[in-house]
């Protein structure tokens, strides 16, 4: 410590965390302000965005699979935020309409908006594109693709046990940050049917552009479904078969979302 | 029992003391998701005036969960100290209140502490606005000492939170010279880790407890895994200087964290053994962590919220913060209710003799934006709160919620006139930090932290 001392700007050579900003005295400096103001805007504005359902379904067509819509019983953006129950609970009508079409032990997908459309509107295709492939190269046919509107991550439960389904998994929208607004999340579940814990689910998050790509995300899902069917169970037995692949579960100190509403 | 109240003619109950709380508290998003809260304004008042007329004595023959099911319940009553509640014992809420606010100073309130409940506080904050939560905190001083003493008259610390997305040892290096920079970390230099495993906890600690020696701060460190995950780290040899927990106020809210009494006694005792400081505990709490986890019991979220604070004060805690905005709108929807919330919570934890931190912070499905925070930041910093986060641009890149930025404890430092930790103060002006940071250069080796 006897050199030139090191510059604070090097810092940013080491992290995607906002360092070396600067000070304007005690505050931050207009450009850095500013920068958070913006980001902050497009999160915000994500968390507000509507899934184009039209578009999603004709992006996913080429796939080939049976496609269904449905909505949890959150009737728009601010009740799904105040009530968490809502979105885990399909609509009457689409419950009975999926109950019609049953496809007993067949391993589902739900595609669904979370807390963020954005990246699942721009990214679930190209998931799908590349885990579609990864299921049936291990005999996992995947059964219909179910498209869901103002949805958490329970309301997989209901659709999964509505159409009779062995494993269902649900790509959905994270929570945005100010670094990213097109997470998805993937959230796998053994045996679904209503009332299903946290605990008994698999998770791998942080699949976007600059994150888990969609063939790493692919390899990763088909490994934890294979797994899954071979115990018969998801959740904690796999996290410890699978170490690097996480529970759904998230903050350290996990008061809000390892409790059911990881999104 | 049943509790009355007629405002406006109309005449409202309340079946019990969980009830009338519940009633009682100002709207939330979360009393009304769990079917709690006052249906009206009206009713709110109604109970609000039920409240006040209560005997504080009654506290003490009706609990708002029973003690046969729930051992913090029975952690409450069995500490109440009669001797120290007897200056108190002829009150009610309302009387208390105004006893709070016209008669206590600095040492009636300390020899109180070990005389109140939770739910007796509780129930006060329920009948208080804003400015007699800061009043009436600003009188507690509650001190906590590791290898820095917190919480002394004029002081204002700061959690450094160098959280990383994948616990890169390089983020996390970069993120706490920018804040030992910007004259952060006296309360503990503390990271929630991506990854909670007593592999990557042990090289974390062995990080932190590198920088502390290398550049002699007197700062303790913290890796925020789970209380089992730290005794592992213990009896693997690693550097614990804090153990962390998340807790909650039912027995079924930590029974979902994964934590009972026992065990965090034993973490508590482990911690101790390596004798490397006297206060050698961290929890965090949050309204809304008991509803989330289902383990309510039909009691309102900030009445569950000051029980925890029960279970905290059992085992002499360095620090202790609400992560107040970070649950989610569906507990708090907007930056109203956080601000409230956040000034309850350091309110019921100060008179319950906590030394208090908040985690002044929000989520971007939250109604809240900086303004909210700079708002409650600073009416936290009159109130005297012990410390806030300090987490690089207020932006945490592991969590994705945003939090107190360094700046903004150097704002509310200067703003209020309050200085650091008198030992990390001395230290900061030994490193001539303030002015290399004004010059944009950085007088700590970043090789010394692993950089190069």
């Amino acid at each position: 410590m006897n050199d030139v001392p090191a510059r604070w700007l090097d810092l940013r050579r080491h992290t995607s965390a906002r360092v070396a900003l600067g000070r304007a005295g005690n505050g931050l400096p207009t450009a850095a302000h500013l920068d958070f103001q913006a980001a902050h805007a497009r999160a915000r504005d994500a968390v507000w965005s509507a899934l184009d359902l039209d578009r999603l379904e004709a992006d996913c067509a080429p796939l080939g699979l049976p496609i269904h819509r449905v909505a949890s019983q959150a009737e728009d953006r601010r009740q799904y935020l105040l009530r968490p129950d809502l979105g885990r609970r399909l609509r009457e009508t689409d419950a009975h309409r999926l109950a019609r079409s049953p496809t007993p032990g067949a391993f589902l997908i739900v595609v669904a908006d979370g807390l963020c459309a954005e990246g699942i509107q721009h990214g679930a295709p190209g998931l799908l594109a590349a885990l579609i492939p990864a299921l049936n190269a291990q005999r996992m046919a995947p059964g219909p693709i179910i498209l869901a509107q103002q949805a958490r991550v329970a309301l997989g439960d209901e659709i999964g046990e509505a159409m009779q389904a062995a494993m269902v998994v649900v790509l959905i929208g994270e929570r945005p940050g100010l670094s990213a607004t097109d997470s998805i999340g993937a959230y796998l579940t053994w045996g679904p049917r209503l009332g299903r814990r946290d605990a008994e689910r698999n998770c791998l998050s942080n699949i976007r552009p600059g994150g888990l790509s969609p063939a790493e995300a692919a390899a990763k899902l088909a490994w934890l479904m294979q797994a899954a069917m071979a115990r018969g169970g998801s959740g904690v037995a796999l996290k410890d078969a699978a170490p690097t692949l996480g529970l759904a579960s998230d903050r350290a100190p996990p008061p809000a979302l390892a409790q059911g509403d990881a999104p | 029992m049943p509790f009355a109240h007629a405002v406006g003619g109309t005449r409202y109950t309340f079946p019990d003391l969980r009830t009338l709380l519940a009633r009682a508290t100002p709207l939330r998003s979360g009393d009304q998701l769990a079917g709690l809260a006052a249906a009206t304004a009206a009713e709110r008042v109604a109970a609000q005036r039920a409240l006040a007329d209560l005997p504080l004595r009654h506290f003490l023959s009706e609990a708002v969960i029973p003690y046969e099911a729930d051992e913090v319940t029975r952690l409450i009553l069995d500490r109440h100290d009669p001797a120290a509640f007897a200056p108190i014992a002829h009150l009610t809420v309302g009387g208390l209140r105004d006893w709070l606010l016209a008669e206590a100073d600095t040492a009636t309130l300390a020899a109180l502490r070990p005389g109140l409940t939770p739910e007796m506080v509780a129930a006060v904050s329920k009948l208080c606005r804003l400015q007699d939560l800061v009043a009436i905190a600003a009188k507690c001083q509650v001190t906590s000492r590791f290898r820095n003493t917190l919480g002394l008259a004029g002081t204002l610390s700061t959690r450094l939170q160098p959280n990383d997305p994948v616990d890169d040892p390089r983020g996390v290096a970069a993120a706490i010279l920018d804040g030992l920079l910007l004259g952060a970390g006296d309360a503990c230099i503390g990271i929630n880790p991506a990854t909670d495993n007593v592999d990557a906890t042990c090289r974390l600690l062995d990080l932190l407890d590198g920088v502390i020696q290398r550049f002699e701060i007197p700062t303790q460190s913290c890796v925020l895994a789970h209380v089992t995950t730290s005794l592992l780290a213990i009896q693997r040899g690693a550097p614990v200087d804090l153990v962390f927990q998340s807790i909650g106020g039912t027995e079924a809210t930590n029974t979902s964290f994964g934590v009972s009494l026992a065990l965090l006694r034993e973490a508590q005792d482990a911690a101790l053994s390596l004798k490397r400081g006297e206060n050698v505990m961290y929890f965090e709490t949050g309204q809304g962590s008991a509803l989330s986890a289902e383990a309510h019991h039909g009691v309102d979220q900030q009445t569950i919220e000051a029980r925890a604070y029960a279970v905290a004060r059992e085992f002499q805690p360095l620090l202790v913060n609400s992560v107040v905005g970070f649950i989610g709108p569906e507990y708090l929807y907007d930056g109203k209710q956080i601000t409230r919330a956040g000034l309850e919570d350091h309110f019921c934890g100060k008179l319950l003799g906590l030394p208090m931190g908040v985690d002044v912070c929000y989520t971007n499905h939250a109604e809240a934006d900086q303004d909210d925070m700079d708002g409650l930041m600073t009416l936290l910093g009159v109130a005297g709160v012990t410390y806030i986060m300090g987490v690089p641009g207020a932006d945490d890149v592991m969590l994705a919620y945003q939090s107190t930025s360094f700046h903004d404890a150097l704002y509310l430092r200067a703003a209020l006139n309050k200085r650091p930790a008198p030992e990390f103060e001395r230290w900061l002006e030994r490193m001539g930090l303030d002015a290399a940071s004004r010059a944009g250069t950085l007088p700590l080796a970043p090789a010394l932290a692993g950089l190069r």
